[in-house]
């Protein structure tokens, strides 16, 4: 029987086992050094903020594995010896596989500041994160003010978790607003105001020079660049990215670049390896899309593919429209196609924005500035569908139709206020037009499941 | 704030203390003539009992409810162990012992509460009341701006199945077996509320009245935490609205108000199995005694359960009654919400609720049968089995145990809805038509999950949301009681309730969207 090893045991490993096992009887063994089973580590926050524990982070109970006889090991991978088809471990115990997939996703970016490996300096990423969180920054008795480096994703998020304990937070993020070069202006301003009103102490355009120890090697405050100020901490969470998780594959003859090697089958240079999820950095673009994408679903489709083609079904790796979400505080936030920042930003990209007048929604609508043609929303304290706007990016819709049937998008919960009327209003108003807005029809909505 | 919210809580736990307190207090004295009064009232026969009690009870002073109930309980059961060996079944007192011990504790009482119910009900409820909304109005400001804000449930020992939960358990359980098996004991309780109970119904007030009175109280002040809580989610606004309004005006108010002018007590909202007691013969004969209003009732109730309620289920699923009107509902959605993370999610879990659930459906049905079969045919028995000996089993082990001690007394331990998941013959009854036959659904957006859990965690049915959300699978379930909840911890607006066409309601994917797998191919190639 053969035997398919992976190593990871996140999104990406576990996708690709579960469909393995569905298309086929072979051996499968997921390798992991983090923990014992499977968990969803965007769920992480929510164990330190208390909404949840961890147990309930794992999407399948203890017995699943056993029952889908997928072999879990816990274990450290030092080492590939691709000849031999063997994994060695740390602890010297070696694996051998048929087939291998790697799937170690990433870890935190560290830009070589000074004191970025003191004690109560982190990221936010594996489960052990969590378990330092917990000894460095339980309370703010322990800690009396926490600062954030980097202003994304996870810095947003980790911004939020501190807050959650009443720990003072500085965030230093190093754009002149925040996630600036993914949000366009309006949305990222609308963000920096969501910031501050949770109490954030925010620095804008504020670099990180240093981190500074005390006698015991563990962080006192930082210096920022920009200013020299010292800020007194007790800790210090890097979130500026994160990084392909392959060190241990330098060594083997697996081809990498930033992340490992792989063409469109998700296949390295190397017969029967493949990656996928975070560490996997493709050869050829594909579309907008950049060539390695740490985003939660990416990881869960590569894994899809990856077990077509292991289980004798070769295809491509063929991500749709690009869609994406977030939290940043109270407000939540979807994209489905592309909008881009200032920067990046193609010539013909024209946006329509609409914010509603308590600031907390808006959306911005993109598209080609000759032809109409719809390329994407960004939407802000409102729920749309995403079905909906996959069908309207394949069918090539132009902005005048999303626009006419935007009911037909909405996905907030039931008796919400519905703001397509405004939103509609102002577009009529600014581009001296006419559309007109459609009732909700569930015929529609509905024609794409039929 | 939090200081304010301290002395609230402060409060609240003194007018506790001091409600839990009356129990042990009053004066219980019975005279010759109060005794023959209600000896002939009640039709008591047993000149054993009669002497008993005046050798034992009439004259003295008992200064505690147990004491005084002893002596009335064992009084009855002596002589009623004796008439039925002698066959003198006229004689026997038929009355549940501490039933007929708390009618007459309740005329009988005396004492400092039975004399001064206004301010008594000023330092328990009032001071209870009172205590609650300081300390649960401040949360505008502390739990910050408004959204989600489930910070720390899981770190605090009253949410967490810590020792306050327990402690509330122990309460809660305490509470419901005095309700239902010691009555005699909570007869300074039941003083409290007279006045109101007189105000409404024109009649002094029973363990029944007290009951229904702290449960619109109770809901009312756990409401005004809901609203708070989830002041920026509108469905919930309005769905608390509404349990709290069927809750004060259908299953409360109109009842007392139809016994006001001598009509049966009855509440039109709360349909058979539920209201498992509609077809016993008690029922039927005083339905059939009050005149129209009593047909009316006996024809809603058939309507209610055969047309009204499937048909309802049909559109908008099973939350129009178990979210949006029904009283166990309502408390479960109210008192029960910091409790709803607790429910157990496991699989094992599910199918234990399958069978349960179920079976407690298909009992109603057999009690059901068999009573209406006695009641046209004046058979006592039916195939060797006595209705009368199912009924009490049922009134016993699913009306008290279950949807009492179990099910609100647990809710600290198993979530706030153990009755409705496991018990509730009604909602098994409503979970068949919405899994098979309805328009209701979760709908899950697409590829947009991120298998955090939330959903899951907060299912207070212990509906594994997460594996259908993850899987981009919309939740078709016979249990989900559309409370919103998971929709609405939900961080990235995965989860929305809908009624749409039943086609393609329920929707396993192979591959999730956002991946652009050619589907005909894989399906070609398999």
């Amino acid at each position: 029987m053969e035997h398919i090893v992976i190593i990871g045991n996140g999104i990406s490993g576990v996708t690709a086992a579960r469909h393995i096992r569905k298309l086929s009887d072979k051996k499968i063994t997921i390798v992991s050094a983090e923990s014992d089973f499977f968990f969803s580590r965007t769920a992480l926050m929510y164990v330190y903020m208390g909404h949840m524990k961890f147990e309930h982070t794992q999407p399948y109970e203890n017995w699943f594995w056993k029952k889908n006889r997928i072999d879990l090991k816990k274990g450290f991978v030092s080492s590939i010896d691709t000849n031999s088809k063997t994994l060695h471990f740390a602890d010297k115990d070696t694996l051998i596989y048929d087939k291998l997939i790697i799937a170690t996703g990433s870890k935190p970016n560290k830009f070589g500041w000074p004191g970025q490996d003191l004690k109560g300096v982190q990221g936010l990423y594996h489960k052990q994160d969590l378990e330092n969180l917990e000894v460095y920054a339980p309370n703010n008795k322990t800690c009396k003010r926490a600062v954030i480096v980097g202003g994304g994703l996870i810095g947003i998020e980790l911004a939020e978790m501190l807050h959650s304990r009443h720990i003072p937070v500085t965030f230093l993020v190093r754009e002149s607003s925040f996630w600036n070069g993914v949000l366009p202006d309006g949305e990222s301003q609308m963000i920096n105001e969501e910031i501050l009103k949770n109490g954030i102490d925010l620095r804008l355009s504020n670099n990180l020079k240093e981190i500074v120890s005390d006698e015991n090697g563990k962080v006192k405050s930082v210096i920022i660049e920009e200013t020299d100020e010292e800020i007194t901490c007790d800790f210090v969470g890097l979130t500026a990215g994160v990084s392909p998780n392959i060190n241990f594959i330098k060594e083997s003859n697996i081809e990498t670049n930033r992340g490992v090697l792989v063409n469109r089958f998700l296949e390295t240079n190397i017969k029967d390896v493949y990656a996928i999820g975070d560490c996997a950095e493709q050869r050829e673009t594909i579309g907008n899309r950049r060539p390695i994408e740490a985003v939660w679903y990416t990881g869960r489709m590569m894994g899809e593919t990856v077990a077509q083609t292991i289980c004798g079904n070769k295809i491509q790796y063929k991500p749709g429209h690009w869609f994406n979400s977030a939290k940043f505080f109270d407000i939540e936030y979807q994209t489905y196609g592309w909008v881009h920042g200032q920067k990046g930003k193609p010539d013909y990209e024209q946006h329509f924005h609409w914010m509603h007048e308590d600031r907390t929604k808006c959306i911005t609508i993109a598209y080609h500035k000759t032809t109409n043609l719809f390329l994407g929303i960004n939407t802000f304290g409102i729920r749309m569908r995403h079905e909906i706007f996959d069908k309207w990016l394949n069918e090539g819709r132009d902005v005048t139709y999303v626009l006419e049937h935007l009911a037909d998008a909405n996905f907030d919960p039931e008796f919400y206020k519905l703001h397509e009327k405004d939103i509609v209003a102002q577009f009529n108003t600014e581009n001296n037009t006419n559309v007109q807005l459609k009732k909700k029809s569930w015929k529609r909505i509905f024609s794409i499941q039929a | 704030m939090k200081k304010l919210q301290h002395i609230g809580l402060g409060l609240f736990l003194v007018g506790l203390a001091l409600f839990t307190s009356l129990i042990f207090l009053g004066k219980y004295e019975v005279n010759s003539e109060l005794f023959q009064t209600f000896v002939s009232n009640k039709g008591i026969k047993s000149e054993l009992f009669i002497s008993n009690i005046n050798a034992n009870v009439v004259d003295k002073t008992f200064t505690n409810p147990f004491a005084f109930s002893s002596k009335i309980t064992s009084a009855l059961e002596t002589a009623n162990a004796t008439h039925k060996a002698a066959n003198e079944w006229d004689k026997v007192i038929w009355d549940k012992p501490h039933s007929f011990s708390f009618e007459l504790a309740k005329q009988v009482g005396s004492g400092l509460i039975q004399e001064n119910k206004g301010l008594f009900w000023w330092l328990t409820f009032g001071l209870g009341i009172f205590g609650a909304l300081l300390y649960i109005v401040p949360n505008v400001i502390t739990l910050g701006p408004p959204g989600i804000k489930n910070n720390g449930i899981y770190l605090n020992a009253a949410t967490n199945r810590g020792w306050i939960g327990w402690f509330a358990f122990v309460f809660l359980v305490g509470f419901y077996i005095l309700l239902y098996f010691r009555p005699d004991y909570i007869v300074n309780w039941v003083y409290l509320v007279d006045p109101i109970s007189e105000s409404i119904s024109g009649n002094a007030a029973s363990q029944w009245f007290l009951y229904g009175f702290l449960y619109c109280v109770v809901m009312i002040v756990m409401a005004i935490r809901m609203y708070i809580k989830y002041r920026h989610n509108k469905y919930q606004i309005l769905r608390t609205t509404s349990v709290l309004f069927f809750q004060i005006v259908f299953a409360f108010l109109i009842p007392e108000i139809l016994v006001r002018f001598e009509k049966p007590w009855y509440d039109f909202k709360n349909a058979f199995p539920l209201d498992y007691d509609f077809f016993f013969s008690w029922n039927l004969d005083q339905l059939i005694a009050s005149g129209g209003l009593g047909l009316f009732i006996l024809v809603w109730g058939i309507v209610l359960t055969l047309v009204i309620v499937p048909l309802m289920v049909y559109f908008f699923g099973k939350r129009w009654y178990c979210s949006w009107v029904c009283g166990c509902g309502g408390l479960a959605e109210t008192l029960g919400d910091p409790y709803r993370q607790l429910s157990d999610k496991s699989l094992k879990a599910w199918k234990l609720e399958r069978w349960l659930v179920h079976g407690v459906l298909v009992f109603a049905l057999f009690m059901t049968g068999l009573t209406l079969y006695s009641y046209f045919s004046g058979a006592q028995q039916v195939i060797g089995l006595k209705t009368q000996t199912i009924q009490d089993i049922y009134g016993f082990l699913i009306g008290s145990i279950f949807a009492g001690v179990i099910g609100t007394g647990f809710y600290p331990i198993f979530g706030n809805r153990v009755w409705c998941r496991f018990g509730c013959p009604l909602a098994a009854y409503l979970g068949l038509v919405q899994r098979f036959k309805s328009r209701f659904r979760i709908t899950t957006n697409g590829g947009q999950c991120i298998s955090c859990g939330n959903c899951s965690t907060y299912c207070e049915q212990g509906i594994d949301v997460r594996a259908y959300a993850q899987k981009g699978e919309n939740i078709v379930r016979a249990s989900c009681v559309g409370c919103g909840i998971c929709s609405a911890v939900c961080p990235r607006g995965v989860l929305k309730l809908e009624n749409g066409p039943e086609k393609g309601r329920i929707n396993p994917t192979e591959i999730l969207l956002g991946n652009d797998v050619d589907l005909m191919d894989l399906i070609n190639q398999k």
